[in-house]
């Protein structure tokens, strides 16, 4: 922007390895004064590493530091604890809420900086001994409120807010310290309605007027090109975009984000079962109308599901999966994909209706999916999938044995043994079958590779003789070669026995790879659901909460 | 609906001792100012024992079951100034310069091992308690007489070392409550209570209709009016601010730069300084001490009293350690009675106030788990926006 000044901020290729795992590399730019940056990129692309170095996380320096130089107003800069980014003047807006629900708004804004009375006690002791003074605490709150444009009342105490309020308090926060000069906001709007998200839009341009800098990290790509001057697109670690915001439709970020042509996914791997009838859906049609007269009943029929998972909240979700067909649920981290699956076989508190061809489900009891034949592959491999300290074959055969009262031996309801002799044979099926490495069916599960552990899992579920398979996150954390195999097998099983599959994944190629059809899953809800022949940046755009609507919009404006 | 069954949950337990206590009460037969008599005695004896837990309360530490120690510290203070017979306002306040560093290393000791047990302070608290009694009995049953030079052979077991089971605290009896010896009295017989153990009284004031004469511990009330000032004023001071904030959210208060387990240490040295203050002031009361016994119940009915007056787990006003001591005791008082007159068994009333210490105890545990239960679920809720339902 204002050519030859010295930047507030400037990184100069900035680096860092974990473990020797790459996840920055050279990323160069500068932040002038008063300048809005959108920082925009897909989990994984390196938004998170590049926040924790500029803010000094120790994660940072108890890994061996970071390449490349940091500068502030021209001086060199390493920040090894936050407490000294933030005597540099750089704030930080987190998406959750660090505020104290009981306490005022003044005395959040001001929390562990009151405004103190003297006192000669504190001579004494400490600071810490005087007592508050409410009137200027106050008085200072209101001011930094103001700054912002709206109307709070400091009085006010953050547990009767509405969420938008509290999104305000917390930038207040920051601009209260008196040095803040450089403003970091990791997705502020992804908790607030559509009206709230405008006044704080607003008031960020406000800010920004009087010559506080923002970096302002969102996947609502309409706002980040409404609110920002420059826009820059992260992606595998590596700063793909820096150009002015008008310069870039929402589409061509998406784009940039996802960064891969349709035409690098294997179209071979499409091939639909027999049961689905093959029918074009194209995107439009697809978005248009997500529920569709069908004559053949659907395998699973969710409508209108909610759950409470922690951090994958799932608002409010409808959608049909067909016999026979493999199902992928993708989105970004954190906006409820995983809820999906977990909530319908009741894990998580949940509501809504969910049919099983046809019959209603009881939610809430594991038990109950379990007994309609659906089987389940956890995300959490090590906490949910598997009894750690017992070995594969009580793993395999566990839930089958649990709930289909399968390798027993006796009379049901009066005594059973285990039947040690059709366990173990099971467990080897399947270690020669999944060829999982290990030493027999006596290894304990917890002494195996995550790759094998994953294998473990699905044999687990496959015991189980499944109408449905739900799976979270078959690949997450197990080597190249291990990954291809298990999707490999999961294709194998649905070929062989034409189980309805549904897999959930943040890894959008690998769905793209072996699903029928996708649901991007956005805010917790379904974004929309498209062929997984459709192009990559079809699924970006949804992914980044860009509906048709906007775009259309945008491209007729 | 919510509104009124909240403030039926809220206020349950006071409720229910107010009506057990509206049938007892003239069951027993006391009279008016037998009953405040007693009220005002066991307001001064309990009072600075049940304010000490305030300040773990206030900063999310909830019941200070640890409290005990202090009051092991308060009794060695007092062992050591009836072996030097020390006596009157100078030995209490020799007794509290003993215990006060004895009470600051205990307490330094509980926050540790608190910080280390996080969201389960309640139940370790309790177990540190029966931990350093066994300490607190191996040094006065083995060591003072041996090791720690204790002369007076009145104090001391035959065998020459050990503390007796039970030791006269004549030396200090009383001499906090009698400091400013004050009644009132009806306005007939005023003359007769004119002096109490010897010394002359002042009349404060005369109300008509009184039958008998009411003594009034009044320097202890001044202590703990004192005190009920501090507490006041410690909740407007930062380190009160940051014990509030660091009670509601351990995690926002760490990243806000407050140093959550210095601040949730010194909360629990308060509280145990002034457990110990409070244990000698309750001795000085009851003028014996049970050496092995006096500190065992001590926690357990301070709490008890604190809930019945109806604070929670994480909420405790002043005015719920009055209101609990008049409650409590009150039951204290007239059950006994009500039991033998109606059952013709005093011991009803003894197994009452036992069975209800306990009970109360429990009950608030309960609800303190199902509220912050529904807390989580309406947190959770609200991340859905309310959507949905159910």
């Amino acid at each position: 922007m204002s050519e030859g000044n010295t930047p507030l901020l400037r990184l100069d290729h900035i680096g860092k390895e974990f473990y020797g795992n790459r996840v920055l590399s050279d990323i160069s730019f500068d932040i002038n004064a008063g300048e809005i940056i959108g920082l925009v990129g897909e989990n994984g692309a390196g938004k998170s590493t590049l926040l924790n170095i500029l803010f000094g996380m120790p994660v940072i320096s108890s890994t061996g530091g970071h390449e490349g130089k940091i500068q502030i107003d021209g001086r060199n800069v390493n920040f090894t604890s936050p407490n000294q980014a933030l005597a540099h003047g750089i704030g930080m807006v987190h998406q959750e809420f660090s505020l104290i629900p009981g306490f005022t708004a003044a005395e959040n804004i001001l929390l562990n900086r009151e405004v103190l009375n003297g006192s000669s006690m504190s001579y004494l002791f400490s600071d810490r001994v005087s007592t508050l003074n409410r009137t200027a605490m106050n008085e200072r709150a209101r001011a930094a409120i103001n700054t912002l444009g709206v109307n709070i009342s400091p009085y006010m105490s953050v547990s009767e807010m509405p969420v938008g309020y509290k999104q305000f308090i917390e930038i207040a926060r920051e601009i209260d310290r008196k040095n803040t000069r450089l403003l970091f906001l990791d997705e502020p709007t992804a908790v607030l309605a559509e009206s709230e998200a405008e006044i704080l839009i607003a008031a960020l341009k406000k800010l920004a007027r009087s010559g506080i800098a923002i970096v302002f990290i969102s996947h609502r790509l309409s706002e980040v090109k409404e609110l920002c001057h420059r826009i820059l697109v992260l992606r595998d670690g590596r700063l793909i975009t820096d150009r002015p915001a008008d310069e870039l439709t929402t589409r061509q970020i998406a784009s940039l984000m996802v960064g891969r042509q349709s035409s690098s996914v294997d179209l071979e791997k499409h091939e639909i079962p027999e049961e689905i009838p093959a029918e074009p859906e194209t995107a439009d049609s697809v978005l248009a109308s997500p529920k569709k007269k069908k004559k053949i009943r659907p395998a699973l029929k969710v409508e209108h599901l909610w759950v409470d998972m922690p951090g994958e909240t799932v608002r409010d979700v409808s959608f049909e999966v067909k016999k026979g067909e493999i199902f992928g649920i993708g989105g970004l981290a954190g906006h409820g994909k995983l809820g999906i699956p977990n909530g319908i076989m009741g894990l998580y508190p949940a509501g809504g209706t969910v049919r099983l061809f046809g019959r209603k489900l009881t939610l809430n009891k594991p038990r109950a999916a379990l007994g309609r034949k659906m089987a389940f592959v956890s995300e959490d491999r090590r906490g949910v999938g598997l009894l750690l300290d017992e070995p594969l074959d009580w793993n395999i055969t566990f839930t089958a044995m649990q709930t289909q009262g399968r390798f027993l031996l006796g009379i049901p309801y009066i005594f059973q043994v285990r039947n040690e002799h059709a366990m173990r044979r099971e467990a080897r099926k399947f270690i020669d079958s999944l060829s999982i490495k290990c030493t027999g069916p006596g290894q304990l599960a917890g002494e195996l590779s995550g790759g094998n552990q994953q294998k473990v899992c699905l044999a687990k579920a496959f015991v189980l003789r499944p109408n449905i398979l739900l799976i979270c996150e078959p690949t997450r954390g197990i080597d190249i070669g291990a990954k291809s195999l298990v999707l490999d097998t999961l294709k194998e099983y649905n070929r062989e026995n034409g189980t309805t599959i549904i897999i959930t994944s943040s890894e959008l190629e690998e769905l793209r790879s072996v699903c029928n059809r996708v649901a991007i899953v956005d805010e917790g809800k379904i974004a929309g659901i498209l062929p997984a022949s459709s192009p990559a940046e079809d699924f970006g755009m949804l992914m980044m909460g860009q509906t048709r609507h906007d775009e259309e919009g945008e491209e007729s404006a | 609906m919510r509104k009124i069954f909240d403030l039926v949950a809220n206020n349950a337990v006071p409720a229910v001792f107010i009506i057990i206590s509206a049938f007892a009460i003239p069951l027993s037969g006391y009279s008016a100012s037998y009953l405040i008599q007693e009220l005002l005695t066991r307001i001064g004896r309990n009072s600075f024992l049940i304010l000490s837990l305030l300040i773990p309360i206030m900063a999310g530490m909830g019941l200070n079951f640890g409290m005990v120690l202090g009051a092991m510290a308060g009794q060695i203070g007092l062992l050591f100034i009836c072996d030097w017979g020390v006596v009157g306002i100078p030995g209490m306040v020799l007794a509290c310069l003993i215990g006060t560093p004895i009470a600051i290393v205990l307490g330094i000791f509980c926050g540790h091992v608190l910080n280390r047990a996080k969201g389960r302070e309640m139940v370790t608290s309790y177990i540190l308690g029966f931990f350093i009694n066994g300490v607190y009995q191996m040094t006065v049953l083995y060591l003072m007489g041996w090791v720690i030079p204790i002369t007076n052979p009145a104090l001391l077991l035959s065998r020459g070392y050990g503390v007796r089971n039970a030791v006269s605290l004549l030396g200090i009896r009383g001499v906090l409550d009698n400091l400013i010896p004050t009644i009132i009295t009806g306005t007939q017989g005023a003359g007769q209570f004119l002096s109490v153990n010897g010394a002359k009284s002042y009349i404060l004031m005369q109300i008509p209709f009184l039958e008998g004469a009411i003594r009034i511990p009044l320097a202890t009330l001044v202590v703990i009016a004192l005190f009920c000032v501090f507490i006041v004023w410690f909740r407007k001071t930062k380190l009160g601010q940051d014990m509030r904030a660091i009670g509601q959210s351990q995690s926002v208060a760490d990243s806000s730069g407050i140093p959550v387990n210095r601040t949730r240490i010194i909360a629990i040295v308060i509280s145990t300084v002034l457990a110990c203050y409070g244990q000698i002031i309750y001795l000085q009361n009851m003028g014996t001490l049970n050496t092995y016994n006096s500190h065992d119940q001590t926690g357990m009915f301070s709490i008890a009293a604190l809930l019945i007056g109806g604070a929670s787990v994480s909420r405790a006003t002043i005015a719920n350690v009055f209101a609990g001591v008049i409650l409590f005791h009150l039951m204290f008082i007239v059950a006994p009675v009500a039991g033998k007159n109606l059952i013709g068994d005093a011991q009803i009333g003894e197994y009452f106030r036992v069975f209800v210490s306990y009970g109360i105890i429990a009950i608030s545990l309960v609800l303190h788990a199902w509220r912050r239960n529904r807390e989580r679920e309406a947190a959770r809720r609200s991340l859905r926006g309310n959507k949905g339902g159910e």
